[in-house]
């Protein structure tokens, strides 16, 4: 069922809903419930976060901001700590901290 | 604060389209005051850089489950941190 389906046909009335704001949306999917070991990448981007949250770069509203404007493909595809990397990266280029591409550009270097 | 435990509220259902801690499955919803917190930095502004000033107060909203979804269990509840700015007071 796709966003706009239920949104026009049971709550009946148009809504913006972010890729974010999911709660009462119906699935047959039972939520997963298993712990998983933390890669060392993961550990290192809340790390990076929180010294960014810290030093007042970017806050924790608009680092949501940035995860909920992920494309919802996209936004279905990630991980949790890959989501906190689209807004970091997202969050940094809007404030012209990092240049548009430019950890792609590093990392094919 | 405009409201106190025990009152009743309805969860404005204005289109909103920027960063907002509301969710949509309470939108247009009557819960109950639960608790009042105290207030805090506006998450809609601070989303954009801003500061969040003025503080907002914000509310635990307690909702029946039944008042959400049909299906849900009668005794189920839900509650959720609800900014002034989105209740309504409702008799």
């Amino acid at each position: 069922m796709s966003i706009s389906e239920y949104v026009n046909g049971r709550y009946d009335r148009a809504m913006e809903r972010g890729v974010h704001d999911r709660g009462g949306w119906p699935t047959d999917t039972p939520i997963d419930r298993r712990e998983h070991e933390l890669a060392d990448w993961e550990l290192r981007m809340d790390a990076i976060e929180n010294v960014l949250e810290q030093h007042g770069v970017m806050n924790t509203d608009e680092m949501r901001r940035g995860i909920e404007s992920m494309p919802l493909a996209a936004y279905e595809a990630a991980s949790y700590y890959e989501r906190w990397l689209f807004t970091t990266e997202t969050i940094l280029e809007e404030k012209g901290i990092l240049a548009p591409g430019e950890i792609d550009a590093r990392l094919e270097a | 604060m405009t409201f106190a435990p025990g009152d009743m509220v309805r969860v404005a259902d204005r289109p909103h389209t920027g960063h907002h801690r509301t969710p949509g499955y309470l939108k247009g919803k009557t819960g109950r005051i639960a608790r009042v917190h105290a207030a805090f930095a506006n998450p809609e502004t601070r989303a954009y850089g801003a500061d969040g000033l003025p503080r907002l107060p914000l509310y635990l909203v307690e909702f029946t489950g039944g008042d959400l979804w049909p299906s849900a269990p009668g005794r189920d509840r839900v509650c959720a941190d609800l900014f002034e700015h989105w209740l309504e007071p409702s008799a």
